[in-house]
């Protein structure tokens, strides 16, 4: 079963129609971020605000001050990049209940090439005061994560992938925002994910387990506030840690592990991520294997970490 | 009319005195500002201490957020907050923030400053009064250089487009920014055909005659179809001599002398 976090996305808000304040805008891109549906069953409480995501995110937060709960999609690029002020100012700084669906994050959007790659937007939202990021394993998760946003006050941004995963749930659980999950235990290491890169934490856990390495696996999928009581614990338990996101090295997950544990608990840790440079066109397979963002990178960085 | 006048004179003195207080500030359109305020909150929009809470009201956004003295001193004498704040405008921990900060100042409905942004977010809560069945106004002030922001041209787009005529925008046309005429920077041109071009109803009124605003407002909140906005005449600095259409009290606030220059000139108006 596999199925792309936006296409989940799409989904729920189908699901949460009946919720007399949800309100759902998109920026022309309604097929790709999959609202396509929820504004052709549920007109009313839809909107394209056209090619200006800078309108869209004073609009969303307008909504919201007005008792709503919009939810503003468009991809991540153009979400957290080029409205980056606008979210800062009319959202976050007013604490409005607006949620931020940013799609096609990461190298994964593959052919348009590195200008529509997000790989810095973890960053640019985790220095904003009072904004809460999560970044969905799956479908299940994504539909779970959504029903929590529902009940949260305060702003939040969404990241959702453009390509099919697997489920790494096999039921939906209560997504709790701010806490990770320990998916796999083990005690040479421990490697905290986000988002797809989670898969190939399990992958490469799993092939390590053929060679004697036993590794713990945590999803984290709320990179903001983060879970700092389990990685408090997991620092004490393990030698090191790896950490893989689909996002730059610089600013997102890894570095928010780092900033935590360098001043709780410094232990040995290695960020896997996109090193510092723009992506590229490609077929989303050959970009993950380009930019190490695979099971055997992180195999191979485990097998660095383990001898050291 | 001349009540109406009177209390614009008189929040001109706060507004003054505010500035002096803080040291530092925007003088120039908050006096240009303050006569289209005065109409708003104490004749044509539906919002006080009572309704406040409820979204069954009008609202007010100060897209150009710099006019902040302006609006506070409409606020606090409206009982949103004791008129004794307006003295600690922009001070360490004070509830006068530089800029309007919603979550700091009770009576401002949203938070602003950063110039473009205000009628995106006035179409939002029209959009939302819309769904809530709500009739009632949302009102934004825009500065004539804010019209330089790519954004307001987007959200006059959106409002057009949805059929906003719950928003009513009005923009302060004093003709001066921080670096010069707005002509010597970056020239608007033309306020008034380009709104028109984009599908809004326009009006014009001079922004310091109080039965020009009140004649333009009551004719824009009985337009249908299209959102409404009032091209207001004005004169940075508005009322206070020596400060009427400088370029230099944009941003600068009076020295005790000059703010005492400036008192005694308005209570001589008087």
């Amino acid at each position: 079963m596999k199925k792309a976090t936006r296409q989940a996305y799409g989904e729920t808000l189908l699901k949460l129609k009946d919720n007399k304040d949800l309100i759902v805008l998109d920026a022309d891109l309604s097929a790709a971020t999959k609202t396509d549906v929820f504004a052709k069953e549920v007109p009313n409480k839809f909107y394209n605000i056209g090619i200006a995501e800078a309108d869209m995110m004073g609009t969303a937060a307008g909504l919201a001050l007005g008792g709503k709960r919009p939810f503003a999609s468009t991809f991540a690029i153009f979400g957290a990049g080029r409205a980056y002020e606008q979210i800062r100012n009319a959202i976050a700084y007013q604490n409005l209940n607006v949620t931020i669906a940013a799609t096609h994050a990461g190298v994964t959007v593959g052919e348009d090439g590195g200008s529509h790659q997000a790989i810095e937007d973890i960053a640019l939202m985790r220095v904003i005061p009072g904004m809460t990021i999560i970044n969905p394993v799956d479908d299940l998760e994504t539909e779970a994560a959504m029903e929590a946003i529902m009940q949260h006050e305060g702003p939040v941004y969404l990241r959702l992938g453009r390509l099919a995963v697997n489920r790494v749930h096999k039921e939906k659980q209560p997504f709790v925002i701010g806490k990770g999950e320990e998916l796999l235990a083990g005690h040479h290491g421990t490697i905290i994910a986000t988002g797809a890169m989670v898969q190939e934490a399990l992958t490469a856990a799993t092939l390590l387990q053929q060679e004697n390495i036993f590794l713990n696996v945590i999803n984290m999928p709320t990179i903001k506030p983060l879970d700092e009581a389990l990685l408090l614990k997991i620092a004490k338990k393990t030698p090191w840690i790896i950490t893989a996101e689909e996002h730059s090295i610089i600013g997102g997950l890894g570095s928010a592990v780092a900033e935590y544990l360098s001043e709780a608990y410094p232990i040995k840790l290695k960020k896997i991520g996109v090193e510092d440079r723009f992506g590229q066109s490609g077929n989303p397979e050959i970009l993950k294997e380009h930019y190490g963002l695979t099971a055997s990178a992180i195999i191979e960085q485990a097998k660095n970490m383990s001898i050291r | 009319m001349m009540k109406f006048e009177e209390k614009a004179r008189e929040l001109r003195g706060n507004i003054i005195s505010s500035l002096e207080s803080a040291g530092s500030g925007h003088p120039g359109g908050s006096l240009s500002a303050i006569d289209i305020l005065t109409v708003l909150y104490y004749k044509e929009m539906d919002i006080s201490l009572e309704n406040y809470d409820s979204q069954d009201r009008d609202h007010f956004i100060l897209s150009k957020g710099h006019a902040a003295p302006a609006l506070y001193a409409v606020l606090a004498d409206k009982g949103f907050f004791d008129k004794k704040e307006l003295l600690n405008l922009r001070k360490f921990s004070s509830m006068l923030q530089g800029h309007p900060d919603r979550l700091k100042t009770r009576g401002v409905d949203s938070s602003s400053g950063s110039l473009g942004q205000g009628l995106s977010i006035a179409n939002g809560l029209a959009l939302a009064k819309r769904q809530d069945n709500i009739d009632k106004k949302v009102y934004v002030l825009l500065g004539d250089g804010e019209l330089q922001e790519g954004q307001v041209w987007e959200a006059a787009m959106t409002a057009a487009h949805y059929k906003l005529n719950n928003v009513i925008a009005l923009v302060d046309h004093n003709g001066l920014q921080i670096d010069g005429s707005n002509d010597e920077v970056m020239a608007v041109n033309n306020i008034a055909d380009k709104f028109k071009a984009f599908n809004w109803h326009v009006l014009e009124a001079n922004g310091h005659d109080i039965t020009s605003l009140i004649e333009a407002i009551e004719q824009a909140k009985t337009n249908k179809g299209a959102p409404t906005m009032i091209l207001c005449e004005t004169i940075k600095g508005k009322g206070v001599s020596f400060m009427e259409n400088q370029v230099g009290w944009h941003g600068k606030a009076p020295s005790p002398e000059e703010a005492q220059r400036a008192l005694s000139e308005l209570k001589e108006v008087l």
